[in-house]
């Protein structure tokens, strides 16, 4: 962690804590928090690697096998066309991964800027930017991602921009907030009368300072965005249907839900321990911030 | 006075900059929607006849013109023309609209009920041993894809067990699945809020003295915490009736029901700029009048924000 965020809470309860020994540091390791990095990561490994964790084929089937519920051979069972599940599963991360990265990229890059403009700047141009961060923030985030699908057209790479658009507003705010509430400390006003320029005290002191909130909005954002991406999938606005996207097999399960349970629950839950971690990673950024 | 007609005039302008926005981003887009619709080779449509069109569309005239036509149209209620179907907007609305209405508030009434259940019983000193559970309710309920909790209800209720039909439901058990469906992600922020500010009332001073006078934890919880923590579960209501829109969206295209989302899904798939944009600003509107009065009902329902220092702070 940054030694700069120390400083804050070392200010308010007026005494500097010692330094936690590793074995104590790991011990206040939760578990649920431990077993939220382990699902993500075992997701991004499938991403990286789709071949180490399945020999099939996500997109060919065997005919012979179609419609065959979970076993030994097929963990998640087989689809109409005999594809394996599992498989899709695995090889659909990459499409969810890289599309909830695309959209808090677009989303941190433009809210920060928006919002660290807007805190610093002040004035005019703050009222301005931030009317319109409410007016993103007045459309629904599905409403407005699906605005942005409407222009750019249907793919991948068009519905995380879309979605990355939907989390725009949240950064903003932030983002201002955050230099807003450093601008007001003491050091700050100190790294002024030192001579430091707009820029340097803004890199150097509120950018660090920040930094604790942004990264647990930023996952927070990455399981909204993977939400929001299986969403648009869903709907169809997403790759088009040979491609293994979570939210697209789901909705080609759907007519074989009578049937075959497993082609919509297994990869849907999938989706849920990847979302339900990212937030739970969120929560323990945000409380070691404050802590 | 000042504050309530700095609010409203915030609110006129965010709702016209949305107005602006919407225009820009999807009529003034280069290759207008009637264009991309008729000059479709297979049409056969003669240049004039595509110019007639333009004309009756009203997307021949100039960018600033056709702007104020549109505005001024909006102010109306009239809302322009379907690109798909021809049909006008305001009509489409007119007849998705009870279905959603009737979809939401049912909706919204449940997950009331569900996240003050969870709030409620998350905090009560007979259930601590499941407190942990029922506090991690709201984290997996915002987890969970709506579209894959309608299919998965489907899945549970009517073909497992078979107590709800989803082949030719009545107008009552076909209302079943879909409610559960779009109450779960809205009943979750709720359940959050309240928790937290039933905790955040307990550790109040006036708690501690209404105990130590002798009342008992339902005394306590429903007279003097209820109505404390209720309050900060006004300031959601703007993004609680966005979720139901968003929600509604996914519940009717799961569930095949007529409504304003199933237009709006329909709108995007067919590429109905029309349709799309005024959905987006009747929403838009909704949400920034629910804001308005929460923020100026506020200070009415708690006498801090009275003061000017209470309402800095």
């Amino acid at each position: 962690m940054n030694p700069n965020t120390s400083t804050r809470s070392a200010t308010v309860t007026g005494s500097v804590p010692a330094r936690p020994s590793a074995l104590e540091r790991l011990r206040r390791v939760d578990v649920g928090t431990a077993l939220a990095w382990l699902v993500v990561l075992v997701a991004v490994a499938w991403a990286l690697a789709p071949g180490l964790f399945t020999s099939a084929d996500p997109v060919a089937g065997v005919a012979a096998d179609a419609l065959r519920p979970p076993d030994a051979e097929y963990p998640f069972g087989t689809d109409a066309t005999g594809r394996d599940v599992f498989a899709r599963v695995v090889y659909g991360s990459v499409h969810s991964l890289s599309g909830a990265l695309i959209a808090v990229t677009v989303g941190l890059v433009a809210g920060t800027l928006i919002g660290a403009v807007a805190g610093t700047v002040g004035g005019l141009v703050e009222d301005v930017l931030m009317r319109v961060v409410d007016v993103l923030l007045a459309v629904p985030s599905l409403l407005l991602s699906l605005s942005v699908v409407i222009v750019l057209g249907f793919g991948t790479a068009q519905i995380a921009f879309a979605v990355g658009v939907a989390g725009v507003a949240a950064f903003a705010r932030l983002a201002r907030s955050e230099v807003v509430r450093v601008r007001a400390t003491d050091y700050v006003e100190a790294a002024y009368a030192g001579g430091g320029r707009f820029l340097t005290v803004l890199w150097r002191h509120v950018l660090p300072n920040s930094l604790t909130a942004v990264a647990a909005l930023a996952a927070l954002q990455f399981g909204t965005a993977i939400l929001a991406i299986s969403t648009l999938g869903f709907l169809g606005y997403g790759a088009p249907p040979p491609t293994p996207e979570w939210g697209l097999m789901i909705a080609e399960g759907r007519d074989y839900v009578a049937t075959s349970w497993w082609l919509t629950t297994l990869p849907g839950l999938v989706v849920v321990a990847v979302v339900l971690s990212a937030n739970r990673i969120s929560a323990s950024i945000a409380r070691r911030g404050r802590a | 006075m000042r504050y309530v007609l700095r609010r409203v005039g915030q609110a006129v302008v965010v709702l016209f900059a949305a107005f602006t926005a919407a225009f820009v981003l999807l009529q003034a887009m280069p290759g207008d929607a009637v264009m991309i619709r008729f000059e479709n080779p297979e049409l056969g449509l003669s240049p004039e006849q595509i110019a007639a069109l333009r004309e009756a569309y009203g997307v021949d005239v100039p960018a600033h013109r056709q702007f104020l036509h549109t505005l001024l149209g909006f102010l109306r209620g009239d809302f322009g023309y379907s690109v798909q179907s021809g049909t006008p907007v305001s009509r489409m609305i007119a007849e998705a609209l009870p279905g959603t209405l009737l979809l939401a508030s049912l909706g919204f009434v449940v997950a009331v009920i569900l996240a003050v259940g969870i709030a409620f019983l998350s905090t009560y000193p007979r259930l601590s041993w499941i407190r942990g559970a029922l506090r991690a309710l709201p984290s997996l309920f915002v987890s969970v894809p709506v579209f894959w909790l309608g299919i998965l209800l489907v899945q549970v209720f009517s073909f497992r067990l078979g107590l709800v039909s989803v082949i030719a439901p009545g107008p009552v058990e076909g209302l079943i699945l879909p409610v559960l469906t779009l109450a779960v992600p809205i009943s979750a922020p709720l359940a959050q809020i309240l928790v937290r500010s039933i905790d955040e009332v307990y550790t109040r001073p006036f708690v501690t003295v209404v105990r130590s006078r002798g009342a008992g934890h339902h005394r306590v919880l429903w007279r003097d915490v209820a109505g404390n923590a209720l309050l900060p579960a006004l300031t959601m209501a703007g993004v609680l009736f966005g979720e139901l829109i968003g929600g509604a969206v996914v519940t009717e295209t799961v569930f095949g029901r007529a409504g304003l989302g199933r237009l709006t899904e329909q709108a995007v798939g067919n590429q109905d700029v029309a349709v799309l944009q005024a959905v987006v600003l009747l929403t838009a509107t909704v949400f920034v009048l629910i804001n308005l009065c929460v923020d100026l009902l506020y200070p009415l329902l708690d006498p801090r924000l009275r003061t000017k220092a209470g309402a800095a702070a």
